[in-house]
Formats: structure tokens, sequence, C-alpha cells
């Protein structure tokens, strides 16, 4: 554990020693700032388009979760298949290609303890870019009144997100030499997992069910709607631990070769 | 002290080395010698635990580097062909990383740290950014990271590779000054580098050890250099008169 959080700490301020990290908040903050600020201006249209019709019954189902935050955490989600490979691509790739792979490997330290430190640092990383979209449901509870449970759960679901794509990533990277294939299969896969379920959407089979359930933004939807079920907590953390556990044979194999 | 026995490394159908056997005594220097490709640089993989080799071990001071390889890991320091270098990190904080990656107690990496650095000759270049140093002083960066934990067994793979000679020289007189009571195996193909520092040599040519002998042993008024031109060329000829028998196998078969 101590060797994992060494690791860590060092991938962390890693990511901060390149231009990188600062780009890739950069884009995810000013991106949802656009979001955030788009549907709000959409919501004040409509809500003063039902009140002039004096239509109480809409009125009453307008609400700032669901035309707000919502969508903008929808929107982010697919944001992030574009910035986790950007954000993990380097970590097993350039070590293998600088050398410093050598150093890691032949030091007195478990291969899993290589790969949870690398994972830390990157599920750290996600928590803080995500840490700071929080000033967006902010802004409403200070000037609004939505419903701060919703919100919580929506933003729960987004981090667990986060942190499935950034296993996924350090999968991919951990593959290759090349960060750009590591970029680029990190990318296929997220998206993947995004559209997996559209075959089963004409209904049927056993094997369909199975793509459903492999569906990503099922359980995501779920989550930003406000309901934190088991059942989806079990589908995020499983895929988290899939794709570490493959990391981890996929390092130690690399010494077999 | 290393006991290296029959190590064979094969990377799919190529074999890279064969039935390796040598032996480096505590507080001796031993040179490993060997032309491009020889299986110098696997073998030295094998020692520091960073692949498994397909047959044979590697004992440790007593340590198996396969079945109880986080303890043996833990007495090595290894300079690989390339200094393993984070670009982006300051000297002091890589070499701090490398420190606390290799189990030392908080307490003594700050002393341990100047120390390297003093020996090292990069104190002023403490706070420098590794991706911006010469060559020269990465070298030097990369034997501070294989020293800090003061291993007793140091591994170190062309130490001296792309210096100037002044570094040269300062790396050899460290290399000497080191040994002390450490175990230390050094791979280069500069001959005057072995029979200046090293105790005992080994010669390796197409994955076989052709020579292990201790420098004083060697017959006097022949230089190191027609001794390893002998041995690899000894090699080459057996192989080249092995071919010649095997045709003439083959003709027999035929005619």
């Amino acid at each position: 554990m101590k060797n994992s959080l060494t690791i860590a700490g060092k991938e962390l301020a890693g990511y901060f020693l390149q231009p990188v990290a600062y780009v890739v908040m950069t884009v995810f903050l000013l991106l949802g700032g656009f979001f955030f600020f788009a549907l709000l201006r959409y919501f004040e249209v409509t809500l003063t388009a039902y009140s002039a019709m004096q239509n109480p019954a809409v009125l009453q189902r307008l609400n700032l979760n669901e035309r707000v935050i919502e969508p903008m955490l929808h929107n982010l989600a697919i944001v992030l298949v574009i910035l986790v490979p950007a954000i993990t691509m380097r970590s097993f790739a350039e070590e293998k290609r600088t050398g410093t792979y050598e150093l890691l490997l032949t030091a007195p330290i478990r291969t899993g303890e290589i790969v949870a430190g690398k994972f830390i640092a990157a599920a750290a990383f996600m928590l803080i870019m995500i840490g700071l979209a929080g000033m967006f449901p902010l802004i409403l509870i200070a000037f609004g009144n939505p419903e701060i449970g919703v919100m919580f759960s929506g933003y729960l679901g987004l981090a667990l997100l986060a942190i499935s794509f950034v296993s996924i990533g350090l999968f991919t990277s951990s593959l290759t030499q090349n960060q750009i294939i590591a970029a680029i299969s990190c990318f296929g896969a997220l998206l993947l997992l995004f559209i997996i379920s559209w075959p089963a959407q004409a209904g049927g089979t056993r094997f369909l069910g199975l793509l459903q359930y492999l569906s990503l933004p099922d359980h995501f939807a779920q989550m930003v709607t406000g309901i934190i079920d088991t059942r989806d907590l079990v589908y995020f953390l499983s895929l988290i631990f899939v794709a570490l556990f493959l990391t981890q044979r996929s390092v130690e194999s690399a010494r077999w070769r | 002290m290393i006991e290296v026995k029959n190590l064979t490394k094969a990377y799919g159908d190529f074999v890279a080395i064969r039935d390796v056997s040598f032996k480096a005594e505590s507080g001796s220097i031993l040179g490993f010698l060997g032309p491009n490709g020889a299986g110098k640089t696997t073998t030295m993989r094998i020692i520091t635990g960073y692949m498994p080799a397909t047959a044979g071990t590697v004992l440790i001071d007593g340590l198996d580097i396969f079945s109880q390889s986080l303890e043996a890991r833990r007495k090595i320091g290894y300079l690989p062909e390339n200094p393993p270098l984070y670009l982006d990190m300051r000297v002091e904080a890589y070499l701090r990383f490398v420190a606390k990656l290799r189990g030392m107690p908080r307490a003594k990496i700050e002393p341990a740290l100047d120390h390297v650095l003093e020996v090292c000759g990069l104190t002023d270049m403490s706070h420098r950014i590794c991706g911006q140093l010469s060559k020269g002083y990465r070298q030097r960066v990369g034997l501070a990271q294989a020293l800090i934990h003061d291993p007793p067994v140091l591994v170190l793979d062309e130490p001296t590779i792309g210096l100037d000679p002044r570094q040269i020289h300062e790396i050899r007189g460290l290399i000497h000054h080191l040994a002390g009571n450490r175990t230390v195996v050094l791979s280069t193909h500069i001959l005057p580098e072995v029979s200046q520092i090293c105790d005992k040599v080994v010669i390796i040519a197409d994955g076989r050890v052709v020579l292990e002998e201790y420098l004083k042993q060697l017959p006097g008024g022949t230089s190191l250099e027609d001794i390893f031109l002998a041995a690899i060329t000894k090699e080459r000829h057996d192989e080249g008169a092995s071919a010649e028998e095997k045709l003439e196998e083959v003709g027999a078969g035929h005619t």
C-alpha cells in the first residue's frame, strides 16, 4: 500500500508537470460551463413562456434537476470519452518507451502495487476535475432551490463513470508502448460501451440482454435521475475491477516476453 | 555475491543466451565483456529480476531472484543501458522517488540523497529538470539512482557510455571506490576499462560464456585484447567447424 501511494504521488505530481493536465481540465470545465449556461438560459426561457401561458400544471413539472443538471451530466460523460484517453495514454506506454519501466519492474514492489498506484493517481485526478465541476450545482443552490440529493447522485454517477473510464485507459496503455495507439484503442472501447446496446434495442435473445446489461448509459442515466441502485454500483465497480485485473495481467505478462 | 547458474533465455525461437554460468564474489568487480548482441543486456536483465530466464537461476546473496524476488531485488542497485529517468522531474525529486520505491525509511532518505549527489558530482544539478541534463549528467543521475539505497549488489550496464574522457575517468574511480565489500557487475565493450578496475572478467560471445578468469591469473605478457579476440574467434571457429561437419554429414547421406 505504501508503495502504491509512492507511485500515486509521483504520478499525480507528474500530471501537473506537463501541460496536458491543465489543458484537459480547462477544456472540461469550459465545456461544462458552456452546457450549464446554455441549459440554464433555455430553462429560463421555457419558464417565462409557461408563466405567460398561466399553466401551473406544466410549471409544477419544470425543475432545475431535470432541465439543467441531468442533460449537463450526460454531455460531460461524452466529453470524458474523449478526454480520459488523453490523460491515461501515457501511464504505461511512456514508461516503456523511455526505459523507466525497467526501474519500476526491478524495484522491490509487486506489479499489483504499480497498477494500483497509477490507478489511484488517475482516479484522484478525475475526482479533482469533477469536484471543480461541482461549482455548477453550488451556483444553483445559491440562487435557486434544486434537489441536493439528486444532484449528488448524478455527480456520484459521473465520478464512477470517470473512474471506470480511467481503468480502461490504464489497460489499453499497458498493452503498447505507443501513446497514440493507447489513446485510440481506449477511445474505441469507451465509445463501444456507450453504443453496445444498439443491437439489443430490437429486443430478443438472451445474448442481446447481456448487451443491454453492459450498456453504460443505462446505468449512468439511473444515477443521474437520482436513483442509487446497487445493480448500477455493482456494474461500475465490476467494470473497474475487471479492467484493473487485466492491466495487472498485462503488466506481469510483459516480463515473460 | 551473485551466482549465475545455467541461464538460458529464449525470445520465441531466438535463443539469446545459452547455459550461462558465472560467479561474482563480494568485494570484487566483475567485468562482463562481449561483442554487441552477445547477450550482455539480457543476462543483466535476468540478474536484476526484470524478466525471468527460460531456464536456470540467479542467486543474489543466496536469495533466488525468481522465487524470492522482492527480497533479492531489494539488495540490487541497477543502472540499465539507458538511464531510467523521468524527464520532467527534478533530479532531487526523482532520486527521492527512487529511494522510496526501494523501501528506504523516510529518515534515511535525506542524508542518503546528499551523499549520492555529492559522490556523483550532482550537488549543483539537484534542482535541474532531468530532461534538460546532458548525456553525461543523465548517466550520473542513473548511477546515483542505483546507489541511493546503498545496495550490496550493483549491476551496471555500460556505465561509462556517452561520457567524455574526464567523466569516464571520474566514474571509473567512483566505481572502484564503491566496490568496498559490495559485489559489482559491470558490462562494457571497452577493454582498458576492465583491465583498470575489474578483478575478474567474464567474456560472453553468441550467448555463451567463453572465458571466466581472474585478471591476476591471466597469462602474463598477453593483453586483454588478444585474449578477448582469441576467445570470441575461437567460438566462431567452433561453430564454423560444426557447420562444416553437418554439411559433410548431409553429403554422406546423399552418396
